[in-house]
């Protein structure tokens, strides 16, 4: 093992280059279906995709207008001239023997990704973003003399972004995937589905100690945070250990075995391929006005950042504040409550966070239900914040509230309603006194935990509609405390 | 040769008013290329689906329904087209076999006004050459003279159109493969504005100069067959807005204020002098008629047969990298892995142009030699296009021959291929500009037809078909 003190006198330096599935209806040049999640292999395959002699590729709008947001959300703009070019190889999931691509000039070039890491915030600059159609899936059944090739996913609409190679830990690592993810979800470019790979990352790794980077390695295919950071941790480990050791790092591309969590080598420099690049003479260059840019730009979306700024004015913890990002239609909700006022606001986030999230979970809510209950949601945390309803009554109401019932009523129904009627609450608070001497007797005599039996006994003769704090103050006066 | 069809206009009209029905048309074309097949124009007959076709446009006739502009027209078509009722081979053996899972939009768009396609013709494999020569079936022979050879690459329709197989048929044109064969046979070849008509179903050679056009008996008729497949498809994205209408005019053309320019590049060295004798008497009848006859200079042109064997190439590399032996066409069925099965399939299914070509084009676009090949190639035709914006802001039309001269004979030119290439001198600029060109008959020499080309600015497809048919009435 390699002492921490050498360890130390290694820099290592990452770039990560992710695949977004854009969220289009349709495949990036053809018209066949791009969500084929429920669907057999080769079903969703027409002749532009299958590489049918004659079938040319149209280009999908919705695709560039997508990818022309998530320059936005990399904080910069589209270009204004963009185009295609042909990336060739062979394989049998490649239908037309080459992939289109853009080379040359890609729709996206610049822009940063702000990560925060141990409370510091960085930027790490993005090279550039470029629109490409995706490969089909090829599947090798063990023990067999063949291959399977399901063509389904060829020509869906991909975004690759590339990083500066300006990371410099496993953990910033992880916090620029996933800071990436947040903005190409909160753009709403991308499903962001991790699990069916809607976004895979590679991540490029090299250490050295002087100033000169290293030989590189490509971990290709990661498709979790955590597999990001791992896969970074494993490589920077292991190339110092090569290193001192005296061995050189063979540049080459590797995969992570997530079972053993650690990479392998999947094929060195010498097999890369001239992929022979050519402008793709069948899709015409993408040009894009300042109306289209003007237009995208004010449609959109306030991303994680400001959203983060404004729930934290309103003094939410980090952590749950996190809950929120992690929802885009959580956290913007959340942002209207606290233009609203931002007492309720916290009850009710409180409750998002919480029992919402339960009832959501249980699938006795959605969040569409729950955010177009804004009006019942507020007039719930206005009737807790005027007394009239205990925290726990609230909570009771939540699934009526967000069924659309009024509040009110629903409360009334259910005898929920807090009686902040002082006289009445004096009532009951003199006749609990009276049956209970020896507790009062000891609340006197300053055992103040006793007063909340006293509380106790109060809401239980009220049937728990007695607001406590104002039956503990009464009890308090009774008692001359 | 057999007796001309009419004009399509009355062939149709014929068909429209049941003198003639259109099972009759189809059965009588059948049966021409049954009796000329010694000249190998056709590769593939669509018997039974044209029979089907036709009796359903008579049914429509008889129903009182429309039965379209072309009701009961045969046709044939380059067998690059994409056709239901027979093979799409493009003539070569990787793609033998193959039936067309869907139609070309040309094919599609003939076929709603009531045209009847009823044969694929030959053509050079791929498409790739200028005799059909390099088809991997047969060589198409010319109607004039069977020892020499119709021109390609749609030789066989240029061909099947002079043996009036059909009233007309379609071609592609991608350096000269329309306007040349046309110029060896004696048709009208008009390859249109690059963009015009939609290239979805059309077995690609080099994507950015590959143009759908007409070959025909008339002016006329390439005007109405042009005006049926011209305009933008959603299946192609690089289509481009028509003009109202290709149709020509029964009023001559107006001369009087009409600038032509001959390209000074043309009459050179490499031009037989009979063929330029017959193009200079075509000239004098424009200046008599009071044309401004001037001549004009494109100094890249000298470039752009080089450029175009870059640029080709390198496409048809790209574009055949998908017959593969893997989804359709040929494979090699005994290979132990998947490179075997590439490389054999591949080997085998290719004829030696298509080789030639991907070989050429692999490795101009190879890391290293993309910068000095192709790169340059690019900016050379960027130099040319400009070249003849700037000469079309002086003259309406460009004029020279098609061709340097009359069709060769078969077996000529094979041993050479850079021989074949220079045939192509006269053809490839207007390709790689995208401007509009068409061929028409100009006379014959020793009973060989030469052909005029006309070069018009692009999207003036109209306007070139105006000025053609005045050449073509002048000339008869």
């Amino acid at each position: 093992m390699i002492n921490q003190a050498i360890k130390n006198l290694y820099t290592a330096t990452i770039g990560i280059e992710c695949h977004v599935q854009l969220k289009t209806k349709s495949k990036l040049f053809a018209s066949e279906t791009n969500d084929s999640r429920n669907l057999d292999p080769n079903t969703a395959v027409g002749h532009v995709s299958f590489g049918m002699p004659g079938a040319l590729p149209v280009l999908n709008e919705k695709a560039v207008e997508l990818a022309a947001r998530a320059a936005f959300a990399l904080n910069t703009i589209p270009q204004k001239f963009s185009k295609f070019d042909r990336k060739h190889y062979f394989y049998p999931d490649l239908p037309k023997g080459y992939q289109i691509s853009q080379f040359e000039e890609p729709i996206i070039l610049g822009g940063y990704i702000a990560i925060e890491i141990n409370g510091e915030s960085k930027r790490i600059g993005i090279t550039r973003a470029h629109m490409e159609e995706d490969a089909g899936k090829s599947t090798h059944p063990e023990g067999q003399d063949y291959s399977l090739v399901d063509l389904n996913r060829a020509g869906t609409p991909l975004l690759e972004i590339v990083s500066e190679p300006e990371i410099h830990s496993a953990a910033e690592a992880r916090a620029f995937a996933k800071a990436l993810y947040l903005q190409m979800k909160y753009a709403d470019v991308s499903e962001a589905d991790l699990y069916n790979g809607n976004m895979r990352f590679d991540v490029n790794v090299s250490v050295s100690k002087t100033d000169t980077l290293g030989t590189r390695t490509e971990t290709k295919n990661l498709n979790s945070f955590k597999a990001v950071e791992k896969a970074v941790e494993y490589e920077i480990a292991r190339q110092i250990e090569v290193l001192e050791s005296g061995d050189d790092i063979v540049q080459e591309t590797r995969g992570w075995d997530d079972a053993k969590q650690r990479t392998f080598s999947q094929r060195t420099k010498e097999d890369a391929h001239d992929y022979r690049y050519m402008p793709e003479p069948d899709v015409p260059p993408i040009v894009i006005t300042d109306e289209y840019i003007a237009e995208i730009q004010s449609a959109f979306p306030t991303m994680p950042g400001e959203l983060r700024v404004k729930l934290q004015s309103i003094g939410l913890q980090a952590a749950q504040i996190e809950t929120l990002i992690e929802e885009p239609i959580l956290s913007q909700f959340a942002v209207t409550l606290v233009d609203e006022d931002a007492v309720k606001a916290r009850t009710i986030i409180n409750w998002l966070t919480g029992e919402i999230t339960k009832l959501v979970i249980d699938s006795k809510a959605t969040w569409k239900e729950v955010i177009s209950a804004k009006a019942q949601l507020l007039q719930l945390a206005t009737m807790v914040a005027e007394n009239k309803l205990s925290s726990t009554g609230a909570k009771e109401l939540l699934a009526d509230a967000i069924a659309g019932k009024n509040p009110e009523e629903v409360a009334k129904e259910k005898n929920l309603l807090q009686v902040s009627d002082e006289g009445e609450i004096e009532k009951i608070v003199s006749e609990v006194l009276a049956d209970n001497e020896k507790a009062a007797n000891d609340v006197k005599s300053g055992e103040v935990k006793a007063i909340s039996f006293l509380v106790g006994q109060v809401m239980a003769k009220s049937k728990g509609q007695a607001n406590p704090g104002l039956a503990q103050q009464i009890i308090k006066k009774h008692l001359g405390l | 040769m057999a007796k001309k069809w009419a004009p399509i206009l009355e062939l149709a009209e014929d068909v429209r008013s049941g003198k003639v029905s259109a099972l009759e048309q189809v059965k009588k074309s059948l049966r021409l290329i049954d009796e000329h097949s010694e000249f190998n124009a056709v590769i593939s007959k669509i018997e039974k689906r044209a029979i089907e076709r036709a009796k359903e446009v008579d049914a429509k006739i008889q129903e009182g329904a429309d039965p379209g502009r072309l009701a009961g027209v045969p046709f044939i078509a380059k067998d690059n087209f994409l056709v239901f009722g027979a093979e799409t081979t493009a003539a070569s053996n990787i793609l033998k076999g193959f039936d067309a899972p869907y139609q070309s939009t040309a094919i599609e768009k003939l076929e709603s006004e009531g045209a009847i396609c009823v044969a694929k013709a030959n053509l050079d494999a791929f498409a790739h050459g200028a005799s059909t020569e390099n088809s991997d079936f047969f060589t198409t022979k010319n109607p004039h003279d069977n020892t020499r050879v119709a021109g390609g690459s749609s030789g066989g329709s240029a061909a099947a159109v002079a043996l009036s197989l059909a009233p007309f048929a379609l071609g592609t044109d991608t350096g000269g493969s329309i306007r040349q064969p046309a110029s060896f046979c004696g048709a009208v070849g008009l390859k249109p504005t690059y963009g015009l008509v939609s290239r979805s179903g059309v077995v690609a050679m080099a994507s950015s100069t590959d143009v759908v056009g007409p070959i025909t008996n008339s002016v006329d008729d390439a005007a109405l067959v042009l005006d049926v497949i011209a305009g933008q498809d959603p299946l192609d994205g690089t289509t481009i807005p028509r003009q109202e209408s290709y149709l020509t005019p029964n009023s001559t053309f107006n001369l009087q204020n009409t600038k032509i320019g001959i390209i000074k590049e043309y009459f050179g060295d490499g031009l037989d002098p009979d063929v330029r004798n017959k193009i200079e008497l075509a000239i004098e009848d424009l200046k008599k008629a009071g044309a401004d006859v001037v001549e004009v200079s494109l100094p890249s042109l000298a470039l752009a047969l080089a450029v175009y064997y870059i640029v080709c190439p390198a496409e048809v590399s790209s574009n055949l990298a998908r017959y593969d032996g893997q989804r359709f066409g040929y494979s090699f069925k005994d290979s132990k892995n998947l490179d075997e099965s590439y490389e054999v399939s591949r080997e085998q299914g290719f004829g030696n142009e298509a080789k030639r070509r991907i070989m050429i084009g692999t490795y101009v676009l190879s890391s290293g030699y993309y910068d000095a090949y192709y790169k340059k190639a690019q900016t050379v035709r960027t130099k040319l296009t400009n070249e003849f914006n700037e000469i079309f802001t002086k003259v309406d039309f460009l004029i020279g021959p098609t061709a340097p001269t009359t069709a060769f004979k078969i077996g000529e030119n094979t041993q050479d291929p850079l021989a074949m290439y220079l045939g192509d001198i006269m053809t490839v600029g207007a390709s790689m500009v995208g401007v509009p060109a068409i061929s028409i008959p100009c006379g014959d020499v020793s009973g060989l037809p030469v052909g005029l080309q006309i070069i018009a600015p692009q999207k003036q497809d109209r306007e070139l078909l105006e000025i053609a048919k005045w050449c073509e009435e002048a000339n008869r």
